[in-house]
């Protein structure tokens, strides 16, 4: 089945924040952010901006009727700067005006007087001063003290992840209109609908039964809109609530991109131990997170870095310890992997730096480290494992062994281009490692007509869940998916949502809905038996008709839905699912915080023109764990996406902020994600359908994340092929590996080290500030 | 008094007294509130609001695509534009149809984009390959396919212009029920529009001179909607590439469109393809103008570091005042040029190589393609046996201005071509140059670079075979 969505998409008629039609009256919001990193605030001087034709308004902290403060999890970070700016970009300010134009201008007549202080960028320089979010967390297993004497080979280093960009193409947005009995409605762009409805239901101080949040869908999302959608909302909200009139804030590409946070940026410290036969006997890492001004979500994807910190390996002695530090960048957020391939590159790191100094390829330690079911993860949770099954069917179906010769007959005949090869095998937990998240709540209703309309807490931003949540019920019902339409997320719909995100929407909704429907199924079965005066359990819902004993009935679905209406039979159901058996002691850092794992392998081949340093990635070839696809034309275009995102964030996504904390890689012209021809020239998948049972929806297992680290590989074949090329070449464990760093490394002798943060600038885009 | 406006969208007529600075995305997105053409950068660099323009050339209608966030009113005057809705037909389309069928759309926000370029593709009249139809694409960004479902959906799309021959696109994309049926009469329309327009978009007292928009609306893109501007994309006597004996004349409207597909460059210059392919998206080369991009003074623009290297001549027109001046001259330091406000750039002229001149185009940009270069040069060289008799190099993002290496053209000059004879050029090079550090690339990296690109000059130029 084709995504539900594809019909309107490729016309044009499919609709986002930006396409709702207006609301006559309506009004445009521009926000003010700080132009400097850190300081306090002495004067806000809002008199040119005010007087600019068309401003209605010009809003700041003290207008807040409720509670100056976005924060989720660490109440950190007021919606707009009062005494003090925390980052560049920070709103202090938010005008509205009567159109977008004068509201951006008068943006720029804003002037305000900040008494700077120093400003921190790099985590460690954070950590050293004390600047922590939350207090360090250390996950272990086994002992490593103790363990490094039985190991043959130690080695110790140090790597580090830039931060990505998000460049969902559709920017954030909101539109708020104020609604009788003071409440108030937002359309957001937000995949945490409820998350929008309490920062709002906060900021205005008003009951969330009052706010009603409303999402169609999102241009895109990728974890930069689950909790980051909130400022937007709630400043919309400020000033329609204020002003008794909708105001609209979609933004500028230029504002977004400052104004957001991004992936943490991680450096770490690791010690890897191995014993003669190669088996890592102790691991021990320290993770410096570069959480930015405020605690966002960076408490939750601190943790998922612990959880992950091991990948697909079975290590009996670690102990990671993870510091959240505070800086004043842009509060980081969520990103698509969640920390976890922070945890992964650390560790792929170290294995490669054991792999460099033993002189052996990094594949020989990766294949006999991996995971094996019963083997315990440092958090306590035991592997169910398709880590072996992934990674042999791969070296077999693929030819390893041939693929890892063509690469070193290649290099030995060339002297211009050199070619590497990684092997990136992969193990992502699928829950909310927050247990309380892991529930969701369906709402289906079964028109008389037999139509079916569903509602859940799930948001489609392009991943698909709709078109899932539709098979799911055509699958109970026995009919066509055109009887089906999914509708938009909304607050007073479906309450107490959690975001659309940790890969598990489609499981949590999808099984909330199965629940949902297969109460009404039951409903109009039991009906039909009386009906027909056969025991219920010879009654099946099946190609549209009721089946008796596998015989069709006359009873059509249509017919049968009409029926059940005059027997005034339930046709709608709210149901509620909550994932089982996970649980996790935060106080012990050990439980079973997963429903399942996802695996997976992949290989990674690049050739690098080694004149001019730049490259082409020749291939990727994965066998991945689907448990069983229930739509291979979606979790294939996860799969595809998510390994070109994730080779974008090792290759050419690169996020400048200079030493003032100001974003220098600010529009498209300056960050750049992969275009068509940046793409691997071929992307080979080979679905492994794993039999055992899981907690998966139909035991589809999730999608959305895991692919993005196999783009990890790309970083340790571009390592590869220039080690081919400068054989002794030491360069730090740092990504992402842009041009620059690889021709700086092909030629070592220029320059040593990490490269430098970009200072001078020239600075020629028209928005920016 | 605003001059009026008129122009075809889709199938309608429109004639508007609204602002010629104000982009085209705003006009359609907000004013005639076809919301299928999106809003995702506000620069060119992303594709979601790509639009076609049509204008009649030699009787044919020639279809382009292009950024419409950089693009004014102004500039699609008399011509047809067509949005995502132009396209609609009852069902989907062929084009349509195979993203569909790939499942090359996922969030959908730059499908409208993909579906309009490969639209473009189909109108285009280029050979019926997979590669063009890939190329059609090349301004369009997805974040959430990874590309390979729509390079899938493009090879189909490039698999239903196979069987058009000689038939002209137009005519045989709504024969073959590829667009909707009424393309066909726009030719007609479009005549007779163009008969009722005359000069009224040219204001004499206009303060802001556009060409095809595509940094000016990128750098003062908040002013430009009210501004006084006058046109110069459509200027009849700034168009054309010409010959004059073995000199090329390329008229300062030109697009970078018309220096690929011209005759005169392609038979000069054997890799002119690989070269343009490096130099920005099939839309914003379908707009930018080559006289835009040595005006800019940008830096590092492409065009001009090309035309250094080919020690073009510029010809400035003030009123009946013509003057000639040599490119090499026109940069006085960063954005500053040896030009009076009033002058206007007319022709941009150079000897086309000869048998023994050779001519090489580098550059390096984080991305390879539609891209800022980190650095880029352009090298001629005239042989005589296997001494160089003449050279000239220059190299972009490596000094305030778009640099001539005057010294290392100098010392090349009667070099035979030795490691040595490379090694030396790069060190001289490397005293000519005053790269900065900033978002392209540190000054240590620009300069290692530009030394790893004057060895790629001499092996693509000399030492290809032996690789």
């Amino acid at each position: 089945m084709k995504n539900i969505d594809a019909y309107t998409h490729v016309r044009g008629e499919s609709i986002y924040l930006d396409d709702i039609p207006l609301i006559q009256g309506s009004l445009f919001g521009a926000s003010f952010g700080s132009p400097v990193a850190h300081g306090v605030i002495t004067n806000l001087d809002l008199r040119d901006a005010i007087t600019h034709p068309g401003v209605v308004r010009i809003f700041t902290h003290k207008d807040i009727p409720g509670e100056n403060q976005i924060g989720g999890i660490v109440p950190d970070e007021p919606l707009l700067a009062g005494h003090e700016v925390h980052f560049c970009g920070m709103p202090v300010a938010f005008v509205v005006a009567d159109s977008m134009e004068a509201a951006r201008a008068a943006v720029k007549k804003i002037k305000l007087t900040i008494d700077p202080l120093p400003v921190i960028t790099d985590p460690r320089e954070a950590q050293a001063q004390g600047e922590l979010i939350i207090p360090p967390r250390t996950f272990q297993l086994g002992d490593t003290a103790s363990s490094w004497s039985q190991c043959a080979h130690i080695f110790e280093g140090r790597a580090d992840t830039n931060g990505q960009e998000h460049l969902y193409i559709e920017t954030q947005g909101a539109y708020a209109v104020p609604q009788e009995h003071n409440a108030i409605k937002v359309y957001s762009s937000t995949q945490g609908p409820t998350a929008v409805q309490r920062a709002v239901s906060r900021v205005l101080g008003l009951p969330m039964h009052l706010v009603e949040v409303e999402v169609n869908r999102l241009g895109g999302g990728f974890g930069g809109k689950e909790d980051q959608a909130n400022t937007w909302a709630a400043l919309c909200a400020l000033a329609a609530h204020h002003l008794k009139k909708p105001v609209k804030y979609s933004l500028h590409r230029m504002e977004d991109m400052a104004m957001t946070g991004k992936r943490h940026p991680y450096s770490a410290d690791f010690k890897i131990g191995l014993n003669e036969a190669l088996k890592i006997i102790a691991y021990e890492v320290t993770f410096y997170q570069n959480a930015g001004a405020a605690a966002d979500l960076s408490p939750a994807v601190l943790e998922r870095t612990l959880f992950h910190c091991t990948n697909s390996y079975y290590i009996p002695n670690v102990k990671a310890t993870a510091y959240s530090c505070r800086t004043h960048l842009p509060p980081n957020t969520a990103f698509r992997g969640f920390g976890g391939p922070q945890g992964m590159f650390m560790i792929e790191s170290a294995i490669a730096k054991a792999a460099e100094e033993l002189g052996i390829n990094a594949a020989i330690i990766q294949e006999k480290n991996l995971l094996q079911t019963g083997d315990e993860f440092p958090y306590g949770q035991k592997a169910q494992s398709e880590a072996p099954e992934c990674w042999h069917k791969a070296k077999t179906l693929y030819d390893l062994d041939a693929m890892l010769q063509q690469v070193q007959a290649f290099n030995a005949t060339n002297t211009l281009y050199k070619k590497g090869l990684a092997c990136m095998p992969i193990c992502f937990g699928i829950s909310f490692t927050k247990t309380l998240m892991n529930q969701a709540r369906s709402l289906v209703h079964v028109y008389m007509d037999g139509s079916v309309g569903i509602t859940t807490g799930a948001v489609e931003m392009g991943q698909g869940v709709n078109t899932k949540i539709a098979q799911v019920a055509a699958q109970v019902f026995s009919i066509q998916p055109e009887k089906i339409k999914i509708h938009t997320t909304n607050t007073f719909k479906i309450a107490n949502t959690s975001p659309s995100a940790a890969s598990a929407t489609a499981d949590l909704n999808g099984k909330a809905t199965m629940l949902a429907c297969t109460a009404i199924a039951d409903r109009l079965k039991k009906m039909a038996a009386e009906e027909l005066g056969v025991d219920v359990r010879l009654v099946a819902l099946q190609n549209e008709y009721v089946y008796v004993n596998g015989q069709r009935t006359d009873r059509d679905w249509k017919s049968l839905v009409m029926a059940g209406h005059i027997k005034r039979i339930g046709l709608s159901e709210h149901a509620h699912y909550a994932t089982p058996e996970i649980y996790f002691d935060a106080t012990k850092e050990k439980g079973h915080p997963f429903a399942y794992h996802v695996y997976g392998t992949a290989f990674v081949s690049i050739t690098v023109d080694c004149i001019r340093g730049i490259y082409t990635v020749d291939a990727v070839k994965v066998v991945h764990d689907f448990g069983a696809s229930m739509n291979i034309a979606v979790d294939m275009g996860q799969l595809e996406g998510g390994i070109v995102q994730g080779i974008g964030w090792m290759t050419m996504e690169e996020v400048v902020y200079d030493t003032n904390g100001k974003l220098r890689s600010n529009a498209l012209s300056t960050y750049k994600v992969p275009d068509i021809y940046a793409v691997p020239k071929e992307i080979a998948v080979e679905f492994l359908q794993t039999p055992h049972e899981n907690l998966a929806i139909f035991r589809s297992k999730a999608v959305g994340e895991p692919p993005l680290m196999y783009g990890i590989g790309a970083y340790f074949a571009l390592r590869n092929a220039i080690r081919a090329y400068n054989e002794n070449g030491h360069f730090p464990f740092a990504a992402p590996m842009t041009p620059e760093r690889v021709l700086m490394a092909l030629y070592p002798t220029q320059k040593k080290g990490i490269t430098e943060s970009h200072e001078e600038t020239i600075n020629h885009l028209a928005v920016d500030k | 008094m605003l001059p009026l406006i008129k122009f075809i969208l889709n199938n309608k007529d429109i004639a508007t007294k609204l602002p010629p600075g104000m982009v085209l995305l705003d006009f359609v997105r907000y004013h005639q509130h076809l919301t299928g053409t999106k809003v995702g950068c506000n620069e060119g660099d992303c594709g979601a609001c790509t639009l076609l323009v049509g204008e009649l050339k030699n009787n044919e209608m020639q279809y382009r695509s292009l950024t419409s966030c950089l693009t004014p009113l102004g500039n699609v005057h008399g011509k047809h534009v067509v949005t995502i809705e132009g396209l609609n037909m009852e069902g989907l389309n062929p084009i349509q149809q195979a993203m569909y069928d790939e499942s090359a759309t996922q969030c959908g926000f730059c499908t409208p984009g993909f579906v309009v370029s490969l639209a473009g593709f189909c109108l285009s009249g280029k050979n019926a390959s997979t590669q063009n139809a890939i190329a059609a694409i090349d301004g369009n960004i997805c974040r959430c396919t990874g590309y390979k479902s729509i390079e899938r959906a493009a090879a189909k799309v490039a698999a239903l212009m196979q069987a058009r021959s000689s038939t002209e696109p137009i005519v045989f994309v709504t024969e073959n029920n590829i667009l909707p049926a009424w393309f066909a009469t726009i030719k007609q329309r479009l005549y007779f529009l163009s008969t009722e327009l005359n000069g009224q978009l040219q204001p004499t007292t206009a303060k802001e001179w556009v060409g095809g928009g595509t940094d000016v609306y990128v750098q003062k893109h908040d002013v430009m909607k009210d501004a006084s501007i006058r046109f110069l994309f459509d200027e009849g006597g700034l168009k054309g590439i010409t010959q004059q004996g073995n000199r090329c004349i390329i008229g300062a409207s030109a697009t970078v469109t018309d220096l690929c597909e011209s005759p005169i460059l392609q038979l000069h210059f054997p890799r002119l393809a690989d070269h343009m392919k490096l130099v920005s998206s099939t839309p914003i080369r379908n707009i930018a103008t080559v006289g835009g991009n040595l005006i800019n003074a940008s830096p590092i623009g492409d065009l001009t570091i090309f035309l250094l290297a080919l020690d073009a001549t510029l010809v400035f027109r003030h009123g009946e005042q013509q003057r000639e001046i040599p490119l090499r001259q026109l940069y006085k330091g960063y954005k500053t040029l040896d030009k009076d406000p009033k002058e206007q750039l007319v022709t941009i002229s150079f000897d086309l190589p000869g048998a023994f001149t050779l001519f090489n185009f580098e550059k390096v940009s984080k991305r390879t393609n539609l891209d800022i270069a980190s650095v880029n040069t352009a090298i001629c060289l005239t042989m005589a046996d296997d001494r160089i008799q003449w050279a000239r190099i220059a190299a972009g993002g490596v000094a305030p201005i778009p640099k001539l290496l005057e010294q290392t053209s100098a010392f090349l000059g009667g070099q035979v071509i030795t490691e040595t004879t490379i090694q030396e050029a790069i060190a001289i090079a490397q005293t000519e140059i005053s790269p900065i550090s900033d978002a392209r690339g540190t000054a240590d990296y620009k300069r290692l670079l530009l030394g790893q690109l004057m060895k790629a000059h001499f092996l693509e130029l000399f030492a290809k075979a032996a690789h």
